[in-house]
């Protein structure tokens, strides 16, 4: 007897890729991505693409809410952004804002519909004592007065302690590099800063080739794969949308890349990108040969990316722990990793 | 050093219910909703109008409101209030 | 998930799923006469799970999940899987509910016209609205309002209504048995038992109703009444709202319709007779 194979969310990949191509849909199989959909954070950009598109009152009902929502993220995401801007008026230092804030405030299509959570600021780090404190005068206060933690952020990580606005209830990451100091991979956040574009109220955004190399940082260096889906969707819109108007754009990031070390983790964001989402990335033979065949590893990823059910639950526990270790073992070296690691689960925490 | 200059967030950005002794104000950049009394609102109306210095702003407010008893302190305060919640910006 | 089941309440379709089979028989059995998601689409997932798999058999503790989760819910036990499952789709309701301004309110309803009673746990709106709705008026929910920001009129989520403690003994002499579900002792909430509204709730919970009477009821006081001025109104409202925020302007033109139009009341009681009495008397008076 044949069991039914459960979709795992290459469904919500597809639906997203091409929603005119998209197999009709029985009621289980819209119930089942529109829960992928809400784990992954996506369902306010599958209510963007799906619109106009046939579907069940009830399914339509369920997007406009989330079209809605998304509506409202993007707002508040905006005025986060706004009132930390008015905070660091007297901070002498460019403030880039950094992914969903960024697309949505340089008006990108990588912002249509997108969840966004906190509001992600890049500073160069010799001001990063002047924006804490102005922060800190401005309403926001630390997160949690952990000191194994505080100390581990200080030391090692990419950015202040996360600190909350105690009125608004929001988050904001201050991030001085993309990628922890003790990654193995240091891309330069000095050269980001110098080149980012500057937008009409004196906020920054990174340069389109930048956009790419954090968003593949982030997805590979910076974190075990979750939230995959949603990072490659925004590479996807990128690069669509910076292509169409520069046909080398692929070559510019390249070699911007490179000089970021990030030219591998690129490369495979460009072909994981393309295997879900059809994305028109292109190989170059010269000036400088970047070869994008797909690898037999994708595969592995991609098992990884789609881990999850119809009830938006994770699956494959297995890959998901194996990325969980390499995530960690890409940001530390090993003796630190093991006592990171020791230390997190003395506290009870467990990968999902 | 100049003199700071504040003004009121745009007309668009607001809206404004009268409801007792409180008046309910919605913010529409940010979402939220802010519960001001007496002196908030006229404050909000006179910087509506004009852009205006925190001496200027406490003349008016005597002479179109019969506030003229508040101190400069507590003006300030209220201003710096309505500052942070973003329903009056400095020009 | 193993055992599944889909139902309807009021506007919200339900799926929910679980590892065990226990849960699902009894939702089967209390929302037997509800309809079936629209579409057979829901528009929330929960999800009964053992956290560890041995945790399915041994000492089996059932952790809440779905589309929207409060990180640090605790576990129940097997026995109050019934208990886990409304608590889970009360989460979807309170987070991601974006349709409607969710108060937290029982709302009973008359000729069109709904009485909403909203207060902090323990001052009686579930009673009151069962009571209520034993003695001829419809019970629209005991837990929800959910108000329409387009048309300011409140919708039904008629749910099994969650009694506590010795509000089990008073609703249970003003009911027949065979519409309560079993008796859960020694929940985090005390005592539960769960009433399943009666026919006319469940057949016309798709009718929505003018609000006409906002009462903030409070159990254990000698009788009183007292008017609430609009900005206290606005204040407790907020405060009774999971998503009123989260609704940006909607909700705010939702929530000062209300405040301006629908008269408000305080009512102080000292047991059920009483406050029905005042309901009834305040409702005639309108």
């Amino acid at each position: 007897m044949e069991r039914p194979v459960s979709p795992d969310a290459a469904l919500l990949a597809r639906a997203l890729r091409d929603p005119a191509s998209l197999e009709p849909l029985d009621a289980d199989g819209w119930t089942a991505l529109i829960a992928m959909a809400r784990a992954e954070q996506l369902i306010g950009t599958l209510a963007q693409r799906l619109a106009g598109a046939a579907m069940p009152p009830a399914v339509a009902r369920i997007l406009e809410d989330a079209r809605a929502s998304a509506a409202d993220q993007r707002r508040a995401a905006l005025w986060e952004a706004e009132a930390a801007r008015r905070a660091l008026v007297g901070v002498e230092a460019p403030i880039v804002l950094l992914k969903g804030t960024a697309y949505v405030a340089a008006g990108l299509a990588a912002g249509e519909g997108r969840s966004i959570g906190d509001l992600d600021i890049l500073v160069p780090r010799e001001s990063l004592d002047a924006v804490e404190r102005a922060l800190l005068s401005s309403g926001w206060e630390w997160v949690k007065p952990d000191p194994y933690d505080d100390a581990y952020y200080r030391r090692w990580m990419h950015e202040l302690p996360p600190l909350i606005h105690r009125e608004r209830d929001r988050m904001i990451d201050v991030h001085h590099t993309i990628l922890p100091l003790t990654a193995r991979i240091t891309p330069d956040p000095e050269a980001m800063i110098a080149d980012s574009i500057v937008l009409e109220n004196g906020l920054r955004v990174l340069s389109p080739e930048d956009m790419i190399c954090h968003a593949a940082a982030h997805l590979f260096a910076d974190g075990d794969l979750a939230g995959g889906m949603r990072n490659l969707w925004d590479i996807d819109r990128l690069c669509r949308e910076f292509g169409g108007r520069d046909e080398d754009f692929c070559l510019s990031v390249y070699e911007r890349a490179h000089r970021h070390g990030l030219l591998t983790v690129v490369r495979r964001a460009f072909r994981l990108a393309r295997q879900l989402y059809g994305t028109p990335v292109r190989a170059y033979r010269s000036p400088i040969r970047v070869p994008l065949d797909d690898r037999l590893s994708d595969r592995l990823y991609r098992r990884r990316l789609f881990a999850r059910n119809g009830w938006g639950r994770p699956t494959r526990r297995g890959t998901r722990f194996a990325f969980y270790l390499r995530s960690h073992w890409l940001r530390m070296p090993p003796a630190m990793l093991a006592r990171h690691l020791w230390t997190k689960w003395r506290k009870g925490y467990r990968p999902v | 050093m100049a003199e700071r200059l504040y003004r009121a967030a745009a007309a668009d950005a607001l809206r404004i219910v009268p409801l007792d002794d409180f008046t309910v104000i919605f913010h529409r950049p940010s979402g939220l909703t802010h519960l001001v009394t007496a002196p908030a609102p006229e404050i909000l109306a006179l910087l509506s109008e004009d852009v205006l210095t925190r001496n200027a702003l406490l003349a008016c407010l005597g002479a179109q409101f019969d506030l003229g008893d508040a101190s400069a302190e507590a003006l300030d305060a209220r201003l710096g209030e309505l500052v942070a919640t973003g329903l009056v910006e400095t020009a | 998930m193993r055992h599944i089941f889909q139902v309807r309440i009021g506007p919200a379709g339900f799926r929910v799923g679980s590892d065990w089979r226990a849960p699902i028989a009894e939702l089967e059995r209390l929302y037997a006469g509800y309809p079936a998601p629209e579409n057979g689409v829901p528009d929330f997932t929960v999800r009964l799970f053992a956290a560890r798999p041995w945790r399915r058999w041994l000492r089996p503790a059932v952790t809440l999940g779905g589309d929207f989760v409060l990180p640090d819910a605790a576990p129940l036990p097997l026995s109050q899987g019934l208990l886990a499952a409304e608590m889970a789709m009360n989460l979807q309701m309170a987070l991601g509910q974006r349709r409607y301004l969710l108060l937290h309110a029982s709302a009973v309803e008359r000729e069109g016209r709904a009485v909403l009673m909203t207060g902090l746990s323990g001052a009686g709106k579930s009673t009151l609205a069962a009571l209520l709705g034993a003695r001829g008026w419809r019970l629209m929910g005991d837990e929800f309002a959910l108000i329409d920001p387009a048309t300011g009129m409140v919708h039904a989520f008629p749910r099994l209504v969650s009694l506590k403690n010795a509000a089990i003994g008073v609703v249970g002499d003003a009911v027949p048995q065979a519409r309560f579900g079993p008796l859960l002792a020694g929940t985090p909430k005390g005592d539960i038992r769960h009433l399943v509204p009666d026919p006319q709730a469940v057949a016309r919970m798709d009718e929505p109703a003018q609000p006409a009477l906002l009462l903030f009821p409070r159990f254990g006081f000698a009788i009183a009444q007292r008017d609430l001025g609009p900005s206290e109104i606005f204040v407790r409202l907020t405060q009774a709202s999971t998503n009123y925020v989260a609704l940006g302007e909607r909700g705010f033109d939702a929530m000062t319709r209300v405040v301006r139009d629908v008269p408000a009341r305080a009512i102080d009681y000292p047991n059920a007779e009483a406050a029905i009495q005042q309901v009834e008397a305040l409702w005639n008076a309108l």
